[in-house]
């Protein structure tokens, strides 16, 4: 598989995919520039952590506006895959990608830590690899990663699998405690109804080696890469 | 007059129910600080634009920047006032 890692001014987790994936995964991998349109025929984009922008105005605001994310909503609309982690999913909400609205932490402070995740949902292209209710650890590094959306919309993504990722302790139970922002009903990662789209607040790229604490962000990978293996309809899929 | 200029201020607020933490710490702050009888802070900001008003659909104009880039309409209200 070929995948593209956008760099926005201001990105700092493309490096950490861009290395879990040619390093770790052994695929192949390019940086795909903001002001650039074109996807190099990746076969999964990634929008990385940071501060796309400066995170001016509200975190992905801007960002969305840039040339790369036009290609990315094309890509997207025909059934590319595309993952944001972190301030990659800020800017997919706000881009209209993902429902919803990544607002400030509950408790104000910019929390970096390791985190424990359940499995929401394995019938996934980012999440094929997992077990059902599998408790992952990722680590997280956010100050406005806290999910909120309209109760009918949760309801929507309750209801039909569209959470992915929930904060839970280490046993797998779903708490206030385990809950580090805020986020609705502990809240870590969605997908949109045609399961193409995910983002995520925690950083499986940088949970892909035992020596970084955790690797099981690799089975993300993963998963991808068998998805895209045997996903025989992926001719429909627009290269941009 | 064709280079006539024109000010409009747009707030932007966080729409009832959405949690606000940085109001709450405020808020918190104040009563700390003696202040009991604020019983509640919601923080907002705003935008003062100026327009080129020679152009046609102004008020359109601003409204498709508000609900585009200035507000998130999933978390956000905003108010515009003409100068």
């Amino acid at each position: 598989m070929k995948v593209g890692v956008v760099t926005f001014p201001g990105s700092n987790g493309d490096y950490d995919s861009y290395a879990a994936v040619k390093h770790v995964l052994g695929e192949e991998v390019e940086f795909l520039w903001h002001k650039s349109s074109d996807l190099l025929g990746s076969d999964l984009v990634i929008l990385p952590g940071g501060f796309a922008y400066g995170d001016y105005l509200r975190a992905g605001a801007i960002a969305r506006f840039s040339p790369i994310m036009e290609s990315v909503k094309r890509f997207a609309k025909s059934g590319g895959l595309v993952i944001g982690f972190c301030n990659g999913f800020q800017v997919l909400t706000e881009s209209g990608l993902l429902p919803g609205a990544l607002v400030r932490n509950s408790g104000l402070r910019f929390r970096s830590e390791p985190v424990y995740l359940k499995v929401e949902n394995t019938d996934t292209p980012f999440t094929n690899f997992y077990d059902a209710d599998e408790v992952v650890k990722f680590p997280i590094a956010h100050s406005e990663g806290n999910y909120y959306n309209f109760d009918s919309d949760i309801k929507e993504l309750e209801s039909n699998g569209g959470i992915v990722f929930r904060y839970c302790d280490k046993a797998g139970n779903v708490t206030k405690d385990s809950n580090p922002n805020g986020s609705i009903n502990n809240i870590a990662g969605i997908t949109n109804r045609e399961r193409n789209i995910i983002g995520m607040m925690p950083h499986p790229e940088r949970a892909v080696e035992k020596i970084l604490g955790s690797d099981d962000g690799l089975k993300l990978f993963e998963s991808v890469r068998a998805f895209l293996n045997s996903n025989v309809s992926k001719e429909a899929v627009e290269k941009v | 007059m064709s280079d006539s200029k024109q000010k409009a201020v747009v707030y932007v607020r966080l729409k009832e129910g959405v949690l606000d933490p940085q109001g709450l710490t405020i808020q918190k702050a104040l009563s700390q600080m003696g202040y009991k009888e604020i019983v509640s802070v919601r923080t907002g900001r705003f935008f003062e634009l100026e327009i080129n008003s020679n152009g046609a659909n102004i008020d359109d104009r601003i409204n498709e920047v508000c609900s585009k880039l200035l507000a998130n309409p999933v978390i956000e209200n905003f108010r515009v006032e003409k100068v």
